[in-house]
């Protein structure tokens, strides 16, 4: 089963006609991938708050004193910026997610010969749930 | 199209854990997108919500194993597909044990958030 493949380099944008199916859902794999680990990073930095927090350090938050770490998170919150931002995060979670299940399947020999298919329900389930989402996502933002 | 698509060298230890923890985060990453996003609204976030949550010693547990699962398949994710590129030699060495640091320092924040919410190991 194990095969290497030589896939030149992605540096040469050029290159990107020829891609199949397959290249650009390794190529979105890879992409979502090194969004999501660089997201856990910024995402437990910013729980940390609760650290602080559960040692009584406060700050002012809309004219009231707030423990930190609700305070943070409420004002990142209310920020349309972060709740865009966030959205991106879904859609990117989603698509690592479906596409992690077709490669998993795969893996198993299942579905070989739907591969290209597979790969394009991915991106449709994905644009779909991202925008089933946004009015979720942005509610209250403004 | 036949060929396989991996930044992986199929069967290996990695290459099964890889894929464990895959199937693990599924089904993890769907339920903390639906509760703290869905049920739970994220501007609704509070410190005691987010500390009687992480009391119950299942929640806490499972959090903390979502930590894990995640730091390891993302990270073993970026080394292969580092490898993948073309790493190799001392190179390698190095990448492999700065990520290995930044796992440790990523784990250990994590648990001592995990522990501020909980009040300590939620026993």
């Amino acid at each position: 089963m194990s095969q290497s493949y030589n896939r030149g380099l992605i540096e040469d944008f050029s290159r990107w006609r020829e891609f199949e199916a397959g290249m650009w859902a390794w190529i979105f794999h890879k992409f979502t991938g090194w969004v999501l680990i660089g997201y856990l990073f910024t995402h437990i930095a910013v729980l940390s708050t609760a650290i602080p927090a559960a040692n009584g350090a406060t700050m002012m938050f809309q004219g009231s004193e707030t423990d930190v770490f609700t305070g943070t998170i409420v004002s990142l919150e209310g920020l349309l910026l972060v709740r865009i931002l966030e959205v991106g995060l879904l859609a990117v979670a989603v698509f690592h997610m479906l596409n992690g299940t077709r490669l998993l399947l795969v893996d198993l020999g299942i579905g070989l010969e739907a591969q290209d298919k597979s790969f394009y329900a991915s991106l449709i389930l994905t644009g779909a749930i991202t925008v089933a989402s946004v009015p979720t996502f942005i509610a209250g933002a403004f | 199209m036949a060929e396989r698509y991996s930044s992986f060298k199929s069967g290996g230890r990695m290459w099964l854990l890889q894929r464990v923890t895959a199937a693990f985060l599924l089904v993890v990453l769907a339920f903390h997108f639906f509760l703290l996003h869905f049920v739970h609204h994220a501007d609704e976030v509070t410190l005691a919500a987010s500390s009687a949550r992480m009391e119950q010693l299942s929640y806490y547990s499972l959090m903390v194993l979502f930590l894990v699962t995640a730091t390891f398949h993302g990270v073993n994710g970026v080394y292969n597909a580092l490898i993948n590129q073309g790493l190799t030699g001392t190179k390698r060495t190095v990448v492999k044990w700065t990520l290995v640091a930044a796992s440790v320092v990523l784990l250990f924040q994590g648990i001592r958030t995990a522990n501020a919410w909980a009040g300590g190991f939620p026993l």
